[in-house]
């Protein structure tokens, strides 16, 4: 039987790259089985366009984005990492030059998102705009979904928040859409994937004993519930408290740091000072 | 007849980079680098908590934000008052978590960035995405050999990756760890977690040793004339870098270009605008009185980048710098290393002034790196404290300078009502693609490019080898912008 193959078109916008190196860490399947083997039986990613990756640099790669976007409609997985910067039209982020322009990260990931069969917006800028849209926003960063909808761009787009995104919440992803297809994923009001954003980091949180007993944290080092010195997982929603980070070596709460909330909406304006306690009544 | 070659986008880099060349008669007489992406970090950090530039401006690079915690952190312990009072433990912590980036960067920046521009990939896994499009003509390896460095390509993916598991050990996660902070680190150095990070840097120690240097070695050898292509400006900057209870790893200085030292002071940087879209008004100010006053329709200017200089002159950052300048002070251990490397091609120190030799610098500060990381584990303290207690003043000044895997890297902050008032941030690759100068002066880049023959101006191999040896980070450097009120078009860098 052939092999399916879903070519794979990834656009950095205003990002650090933070999320693709986080891809870089997957542990099982590896990146180099993302790149190269069938993840699943009888399927297989081919990674187009990766600006940090691909081999060709200029014009022949810009023209990869073009063959794909007129060639195969509907037939491509279009990844974006960063944020969207709308202002002046897109003047403040450019992917390369296409038709001797500067081909504007708004025109590109309108182009190819019109086109996708499926948009995932990973990391927190692409999903909700994250830091680069903080205030003052200075180039009116946004996320994906936003883009799409003010653009009447109907590509259904699955949210992967994280600063930067945990690499099984992306492999996970592609694994759901390859053995029981895209619909079978189960998503939140922010179009998250309840598998992994469905539960507070607070409810599975090791410190979560001493939360309960009153035992907190007054200063960064102490033993203790984090809760006082500026934790955030009361109300964010992930699972790094089961699956930790870095093949499980560690993770934010564990390492003494407060939780930083970064995969929520919110983050890092509604979501800060990093170091202080915030209450629900803050984040409304 | 005069041509112009323009690559955009420079691929297999961080972030987004735009060169372009004027070649004449087969010669590059011009060239201008220049990134084209702004978000504007420092104007979101203004009237934030000032811990929060701690966790905030790692975010601007994914690659090296540790280069970012750790410039930062300094930058606060500073304005905080606390630098004479870090204790032993959090220094070293500190040392371990960037030196496990170090490590994983430039790792990642030979085989995953740099290589492709000399092994065939195509020649071993087909002609697959991403591996094409490329550049055609000029690969030089076959055969075994070949086979041999694209496994090692391969085995390089998993190598930075345990680097960044040894890094989340004390530092919590990576990319963006939460480890480094002010007055510290939160984790406390444990025997387990010692034993547990000295065998995962026992296995990358031997990767660098038995394969990444001898590699190097062997590319070097079929390249050979790479050694004499992309000189550079030939002026050298280190900051000095990774703060030891014993002092620092590398050491600080500039280097002139017949190799004399001469003493570093950061009243000395200031930073021009000419070529730069902000308001001439803004030029030639030390980063401490830095101002960023954009000016997008700014005619002669070509860049968002501004140009650093030191004492008005050209300075070229990273591992070149860096090794030379410890060789030139005598550090014996660096000056063993560099001559190990150099002994392969009977070469002198002159040679590193070159695109191998930057990849050869890199490689051998990888093995320094990694071999003084085993003194850092064995000398921590479990049972002595990892961090002490700040307080954030009402007011106060504070600068951070440390060694990024690309070279120096300085935070420059003013606090005003316990809140971020002005935040500055200068990074190697500002240096190092720099645009021209008040003066004219091109920047360290745009100079290792001018002068070079380009044998066929369709797959101009020459000009991306010289820029991905610099091992460029624009999301670093293109951080600064106000972009309210500009025009489309008016960022075009042609």
């Amino acid at each position: 039987m052939a092999t399916k193959i879903y070519p794979v078109i990834w656009l950095q916008g205003a990002s650090c790259t933070g999320c693709s190196v986080s891809v870089l860490n997957a542990v099982s399947p590896r990146i180099q089985n993302l790149l190269l083997d069938e993840l699943v039986p009888g399927q297989q990613l081919n990674l187009l366009f990766h600006a940090t990756i691909m081999a060709g640099q200029g014009e022949p790669v810009i023209e990869v984005l073009k063959d794909t976007e007129k060639n195969r409609k509907n037939g491509y997985v279009l990844v974006v990492e960063g944020a969207i910067p709308t202002a002046e039209n897109g003047a403040y982020g450019s992917i390369g030059e296409k038709g001797g322009k500067h081909y504007t990260i708004l025109r590109s990931v309108e182009e190819l998102g019109s086109n996708a069969l499926l948009t995932l917006a990973i990391g927190t800028c692409a999903t909700f705009g994250g830091i680069p849209a903080a205030k003052p926003n200075p180039t009116d960063c946004k996320g994906v979904k936003e883009v799409f909808t003010e653009k009447g761009i109907n590509t259904p787009v699955v949210n992967l928040p994280g600063c930067p995104l945990h690499p099984e919440w992306f492999t996970g992803t592609i694994s759901v859409i390859l053995f029981s297809g895209a619909k079978a994923l189960d998503l939140d009001e922010l179009a998250r994937p309840k598998l992994f954003y469905g539960q507070l980091i607070h409810e599975n949180c090791p410190r979560r004993a001493d939360f309960d007993k009153g035992k907190f944290a007054q200063e960064l080092g102490d033993p203790g519930c984090l809760y006082n010195i500026g934790c955030k997982g009361h109300y964010t929603n992930a699972d790094c408290p089961l699956r930790q980070w870095n093949n499980g070596v560690n993770w934010c709460i564990k390492a003494g740091s407060p939780c930083l909330g970064c995969v929520e909406p919110e983050f890092p304006d509604g979501t800060s000072p990093i170091y202080e306690k915030i209450t629900y009544e803050d984040l409304e | 007849m005069s041509e112009k070659i323009k690559i955009d986008p420079i691929t297999r880099i961080e972030g987004h980079l735009a060169i372009e060349a004027v070649v004449d008669d087969g010669m590059v007489k011009e060239a201008k680098s220049a990134g084209t992406l702004f978000r504007g970090f420092e104007i979101i950090l203004q009237g934030r908590d000032p811990r929060d530039a701690n966790r905030l401006t790692q975010r601007i690079c994914g690659v090296c934000p540790t280069a970012h915690a750790t410039a930062s952190a300094l930058c606060l312990d500073d304005a905080f008052g606390l630098t004479d009072k870090i204790p032993d433990n959090a220094k070293l912590i500190r040392a371990l978590v960037f030196g496990s980036n170090f490590l994983q960067s430039h790792i990642l920046h030979f085989y995953h960035l740099a290589a492709l521009d000399y092994v065939d990939a195509v020649g071993a896994v087909g002609d697959t995405a991403p591996f094409v499009p490329r550049y055609e003509g000029d690969y030089r390896v076959s055969g075994e050999a070949n086979a041999e460095l694209v496994n090692h390509y391969v085995k390089a993916l998993d190598i930075r990756r345990k680097c960044q598991e040894m890094l989340a050990i004390f530092g919590g996660k990576m990319p963006h760890n939460v480890g480094i902070v002010p007055g510290g680190v939160t984790e406390k150095p444990t025997e387990d977690k010692i034993t547990n990070f000295l065998w995962r840097l026992k296995e990358i120690k031997e990767f660098i040793e038995n394969v990444y240097i001898p590699d190097v070695i062997a590319v070097a050898k079929i390249y050979d004339d790479y050694f004499g292509i992309g000189k550079g400006c030939g002026r050298l900057l280190a900051y000095g870098g990774f703060d030891l209870p014993t002092g620092k790893l590398f050491k600080t200085g500039v280097v002139s270009p017949d190799l004399q030292l001469e003493p570093f002071a950061k009243e000395n940087i200031t930073e021009d605008v000419k070529h730069s879209w902000y308001a001439d008004s803004s030029s030639g100010k030390n980063p401490a009185q830095g101002q960023t006053k954009p000016e997008p329709k700014k005619k002669q200017a070509y860049s968002f980048l501004k140009s650093p200089r030191y004492k008005g002159t050209v300075c070229e950052l990273g591992p070149l710098a860096r090794m030379v300048s410890n060789y030139v002070q005598g550090d014996a251990i660096t000056k063993e290393l560099v001559d190990s490397v150099l002994g392969e091609f009977s070469a002198g120190v002159d040679a590193l002034y070159s695109v191998l030799g930057r990849h050869a610098a890199r490689a051998v500060e990888a093995k320094l790196v990694a071999n003084a990381m085993v003194d850092w584990l064995t000398s921590l303290k479990p049972d002595e404290p990892a961090i002490v207690e700040s307080q954030i003043p009402d007011k106060g000044e504070g600068a951070g300078l440390a060694e990024a895997p690309r070279g120096a890297v300085g935070h420059w902050i003013t606090i005003k009502d316990k809140k971020i008032d002005r935040y500055q941030v200068i990074t190697p690759t500002a240096w190092n693609a720099s645009p021209k100068d008040d003066k004219g002066q091109p920047g360290a880049v745009e100079q290792a490019i001018i002068g070079t023959k380009v044998k066929d101006k369709d797959n101009p191999f020459e000009i991306v080898r010289i820029v991905r040896a610099f091992d460029p980070c624009l999301a670093c450097s293109v951080h600064l912008l106000d972009a309210r009120g500009s025009e489309l078009g008016v960022f075009r860098v042609v």
